[in-house]
Order: structure tokens, then sequence, then C-alpha cells
């Protein structure tokens, strides 16, 4: 599986340097490594282990939040977004590409340890999903919307939830970012009052609710209502796909760690947020597809033992998200392990002599575990 | 006589024995003994054991169980021995009634350091008339090296104890230098009794460790077992080969058990010596201690658990290594007067 640059670059080295024939089988090695094929549609069973690129254009474009932080930093330092293709990703596009849209939209939950790389797994089905052509409605990390918030507002529109202005506004303009062409061309189907002077007619194109949204901060979660409302109303009709790609979805039930100012803990229902975010959890429309991530790391009040959807879900969300179709993920499997080593060296990330060796290898097989994120930071200082 | 004021225990550790004529007469040292006896009888009578076949050992429990003491130091618990280990050796008179001492070079002050150059001499001369005899007869001269090798000469206390009088370095050296010499000369094994008296046995620290042969379980698959202590933590580790590297620990994944880098790399450290990173799997219990204590005594477990599949010269390395060692390394006791073991209280000038 070369791809063709890389065999071209090949052959100009092989011309250049006619004497030194040792570049050539040294640059085979490496290029298997890694895949011409940026079109996750196209992505099977024989891609797996390897990484493919994603223009840099495409990643500010799909990915205007959403990808993990480190993954970010790797992408400023070796100038390029390579993700490695793995078998969960696999099954879940191979479901989507199967799944009847006039059914209700079936929910999967990937879940798996710490840093095994659930996350990526959905930025890959986010970014396979953006380039067939569906709405993606990514929330980078539920977590965000459930600690850590600065400002409540009482909601205008029901008096007993809460608002989160600047976390809606956040959302809002990542939202903008990577969906323009849907704004500019679905139109809204009913009347929004927002004030006493401003107001959103029929039939306005939906990027009007988001710079409203925008303009007005202290309306923006109703404005993020509104808009999930109106998705979920249209994809029900079917002019387009809709996915629902959530990271953290165990925030959504459970506990909070903010307080109303008389000191009363605020339960997940009470947030405008959380409560338009669950009902399009809820598989009561068609034409799309919900995939939610579980996420521990971030999570408040649980164990760091907790893995499974049950432990972390809770009572509650376990009932709310079933039926959903479970993907686990896991650690790298060898020759994943062995691919991701071998794009660290040929980016000479890892500076270290004895890296280069079997040794090496062997060395930070066992002390990583074959876990992503501990390789990750273990080959950092190397 | 002087007095040392500031004096390190090498100093003060003296030689009883050397130290001037006796302290305890014959006849005293011969009541002790009797009374030893007497006692010792009694005491078997005491513990309804027969007084004919009570050896020091019976005696040594019976004291122990009769006067349970929690003193560390053992040679401050109550002891019963016999006179003779008790009371050190020391020289007896050696003037007669008439003032007239005994031994020839008693007037030189070391005379038994002096009669034994003498009695060295004498050998040294007699082997090499020896050799001279054969050199005459012309008869080929056999060369048969002692093994030096697992033997040291005595050292200069253990030769003060033996002599009973006091030397300085000088003269140990020059014993030791007559020694070497009559080592070297070819017939010395004529005289090997003598010189046995003053040489010991050093073994190699190896040969009283005995490594286990690998046992195979139910599919074919060697494994051996190993113990390992770290302060307070005590693990067991068994190392099954043909494995890829996979590491259980107490049920749950190392990676699970010790989130902390270091604690994996410590584990990591006996198998990267002997370059056997994913060849075997290993599956082992700890508990007590804290996290490090914990990675340490599982280092050890497993390092001594490799030495079955390993040749006897990589066992050496690691022992050098300092994988096969205890580490000796536990809480030191806090002191009264001292706020923790080293640490003094804040010293305020009033």
């Amino acid at each position: 599986q070369l791809d063709h640059g890389r065999a071209l670059h090949t052959a100009a080295r092989a011309g250049l340097s006619s004497v030194s024939t040792r570049d050539v089988p040294a640059e085979r090695p490496r290029a298997v490594f890694h895949t011409s094929e940026s079109d996750p549609a196209k992505h099977s069973e024989q891609h797996e282990g390897r990484l493919y690129n994603i223009p840099l254009e495409e990643v500010k474009a799909v990915f205007p939040h959403g990808l993990p932080y480190r993954f970010q930093q790797q992408i400023q330092t070796f100038n390029e977004a390579r993700v490695m293709v793995r078998r969960p990703a696999l099954e879940l596009l191979a479901y989507l590409k199967g799944s009847n849209l006039a059914h209700p939209a079936v929910r999967y939950v990937i879940y798996g340890e710490r840093g095994t790389g659930k996350t990526m797994t959905l930025c890959h089905v986010v970014h396979y999903c953006s380039r067939q052509g569906w709405l993606v409605l990514h929330i980078p990390d539920a977590h965000l919307w459930v600690k850590n918030c600065k400002e409540l507002l009482q909601s205008s529109y029901n008096k007993d939830r809460l608002d989160q202005p600047l976390q809606a506004s956040v959302w809002l303009k990542n939202f903008k970012a990577s969906n323009e062409r849907f704004l500019r061309e679905l139109k809204t189907q009913k009347k929004y009052t927002w004030g006493k002077r401003e107001s959103t007619e029929e039939g306005r194109p939906l990027g009007e609710v988001v710079e409203q949204g925008l303009a007005r901060v202290r309306s923006a979660s109703d404005a993020v209502g509104v808009l999930l409302r109106e998705i979920k109303q249209q994809s029900h009709r079917g002019s387009f796909r809709l996915l629902v790609a959530v990271d953290g979805v165990n925030a959504l039930w459970g506990r909070t760690t903010l307080r109303r100012e008389d000191r009363s803990p605020v339960s997940p229902e009470e947030l405008t947020l959380v409560h338009n975010l669950r009902k399009m959890v809820r598989n009561d429309w068609s034409g799309g597809a919900i995939v939610t991530t579980l996420s521990q790391t971030g999570s408040v009040f649980k164990p760091s033992s907790a893995h499974t959807p049950h432990e972390l879900l809770g009572k509650e969300g376990f009932d709310a998200l079933d039926p959903f179709v479970p993907i686990p993920v896991a650690n790298y499997s060898p020759r994943e392990f062995e691919s991701c080593y071998g794009y660290y060296l040929e980016r000479k990330w890892l500076q270290h002599e004895k890296a280069h060796t079997e040794d090496g290898k062997a060395e930070l097989q066992f002390l990583s575990g074959s876990n992503p994120r501990q390789l990750d930071r273990l080959a950092g200082p190397l | 006589t002087l007095r040392l004021i500031c004096t390190t225990a090498a100093v003060q550790r003296k030689n009883v024995g050397a130290s001037g004529p006796e302290k305890y007469t014959e006849a005293f040292i011969k009541k002790q003994i009797e009374e030893f006896n007497l006692g010792k009888r009694h005491l078997a009578n005491m513990m309804g054991e027969d007084p004919e076949t009570f050896t020091q050992e019976d005696i040594d429990r019976a004291i122990a169980y009769l006067f349970p003491s929690g003193l560390f130091d053992k040679q401050a618990r109550p002891m019963m021995k016999h006179p003779t280990e008790v009371f050190p050796e020391q020289r007896k008179i050696q003037w007669g009634e008439d003032g007239r001492p005994f031994h020839f070079l008693f007037y030189t002050g070391k005379q038994s350091y002096y009669s034994l150059m003498h009695e060295t001499y004498e050998k040294f001369l007699n082997v090499q008339k020896h050799q001279d005899q054969l050199t005459a007869q012309d008869l080929p001269l056999q060369k048969e090296k002692r093994n030096l090798a697992g033997s040291r000469w005595l050292t200069k206390i253990e030769l003060e104890e033996m002599l009973l009088e006091k030397l300085s370095d000088d003269d140990y050296s020059r014993f030791i230098q007559l020694l070497e010499k009559l080592v070297a000369l070819p017939y010395a094994d004529m005289e090997e009794n003598y010189i046995q008296k003053f040489s010991k046995e050093v073994p190699v620290q190896l040969q009283k460790v005995v490594i286990e042969p690998l046992q195979y379980d139910e599919q074919g698959v060697a494994f051996s077992t190993g113990e390992g202590k770290r302060k307070t933590a005590r693990a067991t580790a068994v190392v099954y080969d043909n494995g890829t590297g996979k590491i259980t620990v107490n049920g749950t994944d190392i990676l699970h058990y010790f989130p902390v880098l270091q604690d994996r790399e410590q584990l990591l450290f006996p198998f990267q010596f002997l370059g056997r990173i994913g060849k075997h799997d290993m599956v082992c219990t700890v508990s007590g201690g804290g996290r490090s204590a914990q990675a340490g005594a599982i280092r050890l477990a497993s390092a001594k658990a490799l030495r079955s599949f390993v040749t006897e010269q990589e066992v050496e390395f690691m022992r050098q290594a300092g994988l096969l060692t205890v580490d000796p390394r536990v809480k030191e006791r806090k002191k009264p007067g001292q706020e923790g073991p080293r640490r003094k209280f804040t010293w305020k000038k009033r």
C-alpha cells in the first residue's frame, strides 16, 4: 500500500543518489505506516493500524473544537494531522454506512479505559460524516458545561432553569465555524422572540439565530436550544442527515459542581444546555445517528476506576441511553504500537539513541503498557 | 596510665586477653566451672529433662523461656554459658616462685611473637635444606601451588587472640611476609599442617546460594517462583516462559496498579538487564508497605525467579548489579530528646 506521492519521492531519490542503494529500502518500511487515503469513507481493514493525513485547512474547518489538547499540540509540532485508523472506528463507520436513515437514530456509546483513544475515534467519525456532507453537531466535552461555570443566569424562558451564557456562546462560535453551509440553507420554522425588541421571523436562515445568540450573550443558551430543536425537526423530515457527537456524555446525568447563590447544588436538569442536549440524545428522531463517548477524566464525583457505561452513566443515564450499541476501545495492538512507534521515529520525535533500538522499543512497550496516552507522554521527553 | 577521652569503637575494642597478668585466678575459674555444671543439672531438673543429656542449646532455650526479655541486643539478654566462653583467655603467670621466667624469650617483652617467628623461620630453613638436597641429587623440582584464591591469612586481631599478647602493625606485617615467603617455596607442602593454622577459608559468596531448577506446569510451560521484600512490603512472583511481557499484580494490570512511571521502571529493570523484556509473563502478589516499597519488593522477587532461567555467569552479573540483594534500609527509630531519628529540636538560645 505505497501511496503514489511517496513512490515518486523514493524514485527521485534513487535517481539522485545512484551510489547509495541503502536509501531505497530504508524509505519503504517507513511508508508502510502511512496511507494516502485521506477520505475516511474508503478506510477498511487493510488500512488498520495506519495513519492517514488530514489537510490542515480541513482540520480548521471540521474541528474548530473537539480535538484533544495534546493532539492539537502534536499537529502544531509536526505541521500535519495524522490520525490512526483503528478497529473500533472502522466498526462504527461500517455501522454508519449500513444504517437505515428512515429508522430512529441509533445510539453508539464508545467506552474504554483512560487514554485508549475514545475521543480520537469520535473525531475520526466526525471527519467521515463531514466529508459525507452530514450536519455535525459536535459537543467537544459535555463536562465543561457542568463544572467551572462562573456565571449562572436564571433563564427567561423557564424560571426553574439556569443559563450558562459563556459556554453557550463559545459553542455557538465553534458551531458556526464548522457548519456554515447548513446555517445558510436551513430556515426557521417558527417565530422566536428573544426579548422585548428582538425577534426572529419565520423562514429566516438559522445563521441569524446563531448571530443573535452571539450578539446577545444573555440569550445564548436559548439560542442553542432553538437551534437544536430546529435541526432535530428538520432532520426528521429528511432533508439532510444529522450526526450528534457528544464527548463525555456521562456528564449529562449525574451531578454538577455548580451551586446557586444560596449554596444549594444544581442538578443537571436545571441547566438549559443540558436539558436541550438530553432531548437531542433521545432517539425519538430519525435521519441520522448519535455517537457518544464516555469519559472518566473530566467527570465529576466518579471514582477513577470506573470505565463501564453502567458505572459512569449511573442508573438514570443508562436508562435514558438504553438501548445503545456499545463500542469498546482498547490499548494498542502490537501492530498499532509498531506503527505509532515508527511514526514517532520518522518524525524524529524520539531523539534518544537507545530509543532507536529494538530494546528501546520493547522498553517503551512495557512501560507504556501499549496505552496510547502513556506512550505519548513517555515519548515526549525522549 | 593515660585515659583516652575521645575514642572510637575500634580503638576501644581491646584484646582483654593480652592486657596483662590475670585478673581471675585459676582456682576462681575452676570454681565457676563447678558452679556452672551444678547449675546445669539444676536447670535440667527444673525443666523436667535428663541432666546427663542436657546440651548448650537446651540451656539457651530454657533460659529464654524462664527469663523472657524484650531487649533487642542479643548479648544484653540473660545468658548461661560455660565459663571458658564467658571469661576471656588470659596468660598465666610466666615466672616461677623464684622469680625466674619459664620462657627463654621472656625479657624481649613479646615472647610468644618472637617464639612464633623463630618457629616459622625454622620451618623455612628446613624446606630450603630439603630443596637444596634434592637439587644436589638432580631431581626435578615439583611446582605445586597452593590454592590461595579461596583462603586468607589471619587478621591482626585474630593473631593477637591466638598469641594472647599485643602486636604492633609492623610485627604483624613481618609475620605475614615470612609466611608468604614460606608458601612461595616449591616444597612448602611439607609444612602444610603448620601453615593451615594461620589461614582461613573464604567461600565465594555465590556457593552458599542454591538456585532452584525450573518447574513445569500443566501445559508444559516452564515457570519459577521468587520472593522479595523491601521495607515492610512482601512479594511473591511467578515468572512463566514463552510469554508476551504481560505482568499482573494482585489480579490487576501493572498500568492500573502502578500509575507512576518510576514504579514500572523498577519492575522493568531485571528483564531489561537480562534482555528478556517481551519473553516472560509474570503473576505476582504483594502486600504491605507503600507504593515504592511494593515495587522494590516485586523487583527483587522477579530477579530471584529469573535466576532459574539464566546461566551462572549472568546470575553473578545480576548479583553485582544489586538486583539480588535485599535492601536493608528501613525506617529509623525516633530517639527521645529529638524530634525525629536525626532532627533535633529547635535550639533556642534562652
